[in-house]
C-alpha cells in the first residue's frame, strides 16, 4: 500500500485486518523487517509551509529529509538537531523521510545544545490504529493547549500511529564553525575537558571523544566563533588545535553518522548515560570500538556479534547508574535473545502498554518495535 | 464558569477522610477547618473561588504517595497545587476535593555541575533554582514572569515559558526527569540525568498535563552556564506592520536574540505614565536583547541596528551601560502593573504565527471598540506569544462577562490565523470551554486516552483542560 494522501492512509488503516509494517525511507530500521502488510508513507510528500521569518516549516511525513534540508538551506536555515544518516552504519539504502526522522527522534551531536528532534517538533498529524486522523500541537513554537502528544509521537517508532504531517521550529544556519581538538586523552581526562567546555559560557555545540581525541565545536557569527574558540582554548590550557569551516564540518559528520564503524563487523550499541559515567561504561567495553558524543553522555560501541553481545553486563551496570542501552545492529541470532530496546521498569512498561492499547486497540502496529 | 456538581456523598464523609489523612501525615500537614481551607480557595485567577474539602501539605514523596493512595481508595478528587500562581485556574478547587500542596517540599537534593543538572523537590520556586547555582556561574533558563513566586511543580504542570524561550526553549526543553506519584500511590522515576527515553517519551507528555496525570514531587532540571553579558536595544516604529517586518528581517538575517519584546501604543502610554522609563510615544516599540561577550554583543547589535534603520525607526536607543539597559527593561517589566493601575485587567496568552501580527493587532483594535473595553498588547514577538491585557471594572456588573467574551473572541482569532489558545499559561478552567475551537473531538479523545491510562478513575484535577461535557462520562466512573 502506498496511499497518496492522509485520507487514503486513514482508509487503508481502517481496512487493515492484521499487522501493518510502516515504512518511510526504510533507512533507520533495527533488525530484520517485521512481518505485516507494507504501508509506505512516500506518497504523502511535500513542504506545505515554510516561513523563514517565523522559523517554521511544515511538511508531509513522506517528504525526503534531503528536500527539507535543501529548502531550509536556501533560506539560510536548518533543522537544529543535526539528523544522523545511519544508512552506512545499518547497511541500508533508500531515502530518509522526515516522518521517519521524527518516529526515531533521530538527533545528532547538537542535541546537547539545541535539543533533540522532539524539542524542535511543534506539531503533528497522525492516523491512529482505528484509522482516525488526529492532530496535536500546531505551527507556533509556544503552545501549551492540551496535552503534548507531539512529544509522545516523537520517538514512538510508529507504535502509536502513522505520522502524516510534522511541523518544526527551525534555526538560522550559522556563518562560521570551528572545532578545538586534542588527542591522547584517556576517558577520565576526556570527560573532564568536555564538562569544563560545556560548563563555560562559550556555547559549545558539539563535544565528542573518538580514538583518544576530544572535539569541541563552536558555531555562530564569524567574529563570535573566533572569540569563543580563543577564549575556550585559553580556559582549557595548552595542547589544543583549531580546525575550521569545511574541515570542522567533516569531523562532525563523522561523529553524527558513526562513520568509524561503517563497514566494520560486529554488533552496535547506542547508550545514553550521565556524561561523567562514560569512563565506567568504557571500562566494561574492553574488546569494543567506541565513539562518544554529547559530552560523554552518548556512547556508541561496536562489540563482537555473538552470545548476548555484552547485553547482560552493560544493562546490568546501567540498572545501577541510570541510563539506557539499545542494540542498533546485530545478527538475527543475537536479536532473537536480546531485546533491541532497553527494557523499561515495570511501572513505566505498564503505562507504555496502556497507551499502545488505547492508540492501537487492534495491535496493528505491534510489529514496529 | 461552570464547575462539576459537588459530590455530597464525599462531603458527608469528610471526618473519615480527614482522619485517614491524619494517620499518614503530621498534624500540621492536614488543614480541614472551614476558615483555614479558605487560603486555598483560588489561585491567581481570583475571579473564581471555591474552598476545598481539605488541604494537605506533605513533605516527602512517601507522604504524597500515602495521601494519594488514601484518596484513590476513598474516591476523593485531588487538585495538586504548586505556589498557586496559575492565571488559568489550574489549581482551582472543587468543594469535594483535597488540595495537595507541594510548597513544603522545596529542597535542593543534588547539584551536579560537571553533568549540568540540578535535582530539586518540586515545591521549590523557579527563581530559587537559579539562586542555588548562580554563584557558580549557572542558571535555570525558563523564566515565567511570576518566577519569584511560582513553583517548579506548577511550571512542569503548565509547561511554563518566559521571555527568553526564543533561545532557551520552555520547561519541557529544560526538564530531564521527574519523580511522579500516580493517583493510586505508585511512585515512578521517569527520565533522569541522562538524555532521552529508551521507549515512549512519557516525560514529554507529563510536562504540560496540568496535574492530571500524576503529582511530580522531584525534578531533574538542566542548568546552563551564564552568558558573559547581555545588552538590549530599544526601537520605536510608527506602525505595527513595520515593527512586525523588522522582527521578521532580524530573524531572517540569521540572528537569534534571547528576547524580542513588543509593546503597542496603549501599552506604551500606560507604562510611560506609570514607570516613566522615557519610552518614545509611537505606535510600536521593540526591545531586542542579545547575549555574549562584549565583542559578540557589538557584532550582533550592529547588524540588528542596520536592519532596524532600513525600517525608518522613530527611535533607536542602544544601552551604553548597565543603567541604561535597566531603563530600557523598566517599562516592559512594569507593563502589567501599569495596566493594573488603570483598572482591573485580564491577561490573555494566545500564540499566533509571527506573520499574522499586524492583522491580529488590527482586529483586536476593532474588537476593542466594538466591546467598549480598552486593551494593551505586550508580546513575545520572536515566538508569537501574545499577552493582550483587557481592561475592565470588576465592580461594574456585567463587565467581567463582557471582558471574558472579548477575550474568547481574541483567542478564537488566534486559532483562526493558525495559532493556539495558550502559549504558556495553560488551559485550566479559563480556556477549557474553548478547546473545541482548536480541537476536533477526536483530537481531544486521543489526549484523554493518556489520562485514562495514567489515572483511570479520573480523580486528579478532573474538571480542568477539557470541556466538562466532553469529560462527563469519564468523570462519572
Amino acid at each position: 500500500m502506498k496511499p497518496a494522501n492522509e485520507l487514503e492512509l486513514a482508509e487503508a488503516i481502517r481496512a487493515a485486518t492484521g499487522p501493518v509494517r510502516i515504512v518511510g525511507g526504510g533507512t533507520r530500521r533495527v533488525g530484520p523487517p517485521p512481518a505485516g502488510a507494507l504501508l509506505e508513507t512516500g506518497g504523502l510528500a511535500g513542504i506545505s509551509l515554510y516561513e523563514p521569518g517565523a522559523l517554521t516549516l511544515v511538511a508531509a511525513a513522506g517528504t525526503p529529509l534531503a528536500e527539507v534540508e535543501a529548502v531550509l538551506a536556501e533560506g539560510g536555515q536548518r533543522l537544529p538537531f543535526e539528523v544522523p544518516d545511519l544508512r552506512g552504519l545499518l547497511g541500508r539504502e533508500g531515502v530518509s523521510t522526515i516522518g521517519g526522522v521524527v518516529a526515531a527522534n533521530a538527533s545528532g551531536p547538537r542535541r546537547i545544545q539545541a535539543g533533540a528532534c522532539r524539542d524542535s517538533l511543534i506539531g503533528v498529524r497522525f492516523v491512529d490504529g482505528a484509522g482516525t486522523i488526529v492532530k496535536n500541537g500546531g505551527r507556533v513554537m509556544k503552545n501549551v493547549t492540551g496535552y503534548d502528544l507531539v512529544k509522545l509521537m516523537a520517538g514512538s517508532c510508529g507504535t502509536l500511529g502513522v505520522l502524516t504531517e510534522v511541523a518544526f521550529k527551525v534555526l538560522p544556519r550559522p556563518e562560521a564553525e570551528a572545532t578545538l581538538t586534542r588527542g591522547g586523552l584517556d576517558p577520565v581526562a576526556a570527560v573532564a575537558a568536555m564538562s569544563q567546555a560545556l560548563g563555560s559560557p562559550f556555547e559549545v555545540t558539539g563535544a565528542a571523544y573518538v580514538a583518544g581525541q576530544v572535539r569541541l565545536r563552536m558555531e555562530g557569527m564569524a567574529g563570535s566563533v573566533a572569540y569563543r574558540q580563543g577564549a575556550l582554548a585559553k580556559l582549557l590550557g595548552a595542547g589544543w588545535d583549531v580546525v575550521e569551516a569545511a574541515q570542522s564540518a567533516a569531523l562532525w559528520q563523522e561523529i553524527r553518522d558513526v562513520t568509524p564503524f561503517v563497514g566494520q563487523p560486529g554488533a552496535v550499541w547506542r547508550l545514553s548515560v550521565k556524561p561523567s559515567d562514560m569512563p565506567q561504561v568504557l571500562a566494561l567495553l574492553t574488546e569494543a570500538q567506541t565513539l562518544c558524543d554529547w559530552g560523554g553522555g552518548l556512547i556508541w560501541a561496536r562489540v563482537p556479534d555473538a552470545g548476548d553481545a555484552q547485553a547482560a553486563s552493560l544493562r546490568g551496570l546501567l540498572a545501577q547508574i541510570g541510563g539506557h542501552a539499545s542494540l542498533l545492529r546485530a545478527s538475527a541470532e543475537v536479536l532473537a535473545t536480546v531485546p533491541a530496546l532497553h527494557p523499561e521498569a515495570p511501572g513505566v512498561a505498564a503505562l507504555t502498554r496502556g497507551l499502545r492499547a488505547k492508540f492501537d486497540p487492534r495491535g496493528l502496529f505491534s510489529a514496529q518495535e | 464558569m461552570e464547575m462539576p456538581k459537588i459530590d455530597a456523598a464525599i462531603v458527608a464523609r469528610k471526618p473519615a477522610i480527614v482522619a485517614a489523612l491524619q494517620e499518614v501525615l503530621p498534624p500540621d500537614a492536614v488543614i480541614f477547618d472551614e476558615a483555614e481551607v479558605r487560603a486555598y480557595e483560588c489561585d491567581a485567577l481570583t475571579a473564581y473561588r471555591c474552598p476545598p474539602l481539605a488541604a494537605v501539605l506533605p513533605r516527602s514523596t512517601a507522604e504524597v504517595s500515602a495521601v494519594l493512595r488514601i484518596c484513590h481508595q476513598m474516591g476523593v478528587p485531588v487538585v495538586p497545587r504548586g505556589a498557586g500562581t496559575s492565571l488559568a485556574g489550574g489549581a482551582l478547587p472543587t468543594g469535594d476535593c483535597v488540595i495537595l500542596g507541594v510548597a513544603r517540599m522545596n529542597a535542593v537534593l543534588e547539584t551536579d555541575y560537571p553533568n549540568r543538572f540540578i535535582r530539586v523537590q518540586s515545591g521549590r520556586t523557579n527563581l530559587s533554582v537559579t539562586g542555588a547555582v548562580e554563584a557558580d556561574g549557572f542558571f535555570y533558563a525558563p523564566d515565567p514572569s511570576s518566577q519569584l513566586a511560582c513553583a517548579i511543580a506548577g511550571n512542569i504542570a503548565m509547561n511554563s515559558g518566559g521571555a527568553h524561550c526564543l533561545k532557551y526553549g520552555v520547561t519541557t526543553n529544560n526538564l530531564l526527569g521527574v519523580t511522579l506519584v500516580q493517583m493510586d500511590g505508585t511512585v515512578l522515576e521517569i527520565g533522569g540525568a541522562h538524555l532521552d527515553a529508551p521507549g515512549l517519551d512519557l516525560l514529554g507528555v507529563i510536562c504540560g498535563s496540568e496535574g492530571q496525570l500524576g503529582v511530580v514531587t522531584e525534578a531533574v532540571l538542566r542548568i546552563l552556564p551564564k552568558p558573559e553579558g547581555a545588552r538590549p536595544v530599544l526601537m520605536g516604529f510608527d506602525s505595527n506592520e513595520v515593527a512586525g517586518e523588522c522582527v521578521s528581517d532580524i530573524i531572517k538575517a540569521g540572528i537569534l536574540p534571547v528576547a524580542i519584546e513588543f509593546m503597542d501604543r496603549p501599552c506604551i502610554e500606560a507604562t510611560e505614565a506609570f514607570a516613566k522609563a522615557g519610552y518614545p510615544m509611537c505606535e510600536a516599540l521593540l526591545i531586542v536583547e542579545v547575549e555574549g561577550s562584549k565583542a559578540e554583543i557589538d557584532e550582533q547589535l550592529a547588524l540588528i541596528i542596520e536592519i532596524a534603520k532600513r525600517h525608518n525607526p522613530v527611535e533607536l536607543r542602544e544601552a551604553a551601560d548597565e543603567d541604561q539597559a535597566k531603563r530600557i527593561w523598566l517599562g516592559r517589566k512594569s507593563a502589567f502593573g501599569a495596566m493594573g493601575q488603570i483598572n482591573d485587567y485580564m491577561c490573555l496568552d494566545g500564540t499566533i504565527p509571527v506573520s499574522s501580527l499586524p492583522y491580529v493587532l488590527r482586529r483586536i483594535g476593532e474588537m476593542s471598540r466594538e466591546y467598549g473595553l480598552a486593551v494593551g498588547n505586550v508580546f513575545h514577538a520572536g515566538d508569537g506569544n501574545m499577552h493582550p491585557l483587557i481592561l475592565f471594572d470588576a465592580n461594574k456588573p456585567g463587565d467581567l462577562e463582557l471582558c471574558e467574551a472579548f477575550g474568547a473572541d481574541v483567542l478564537k482569532l488566534c486559532v483562526e490565523v493558525g495559532g493556539c489558545l495558550t502559549g504558556e499559561h495553560g488551559v485550566g478552567i479559563e480556556k477549557r470551554d474553548l478547546m473545541k475551537v482548536q480541537f476536533a473531538l477526536e483530537d481531544m479523545e486521543a489526549q484523554m486516552w493518556v489520562k485514562d491510562v495514567f489515572d483511570p478513575k479520573w480523580l486528579l484535577n478532573p474538571a480542568k483542560v477539557f470541556p466538562l461535557d466532553v469529560t462527563a462520562s469519564r468523570r462519572a466512573l
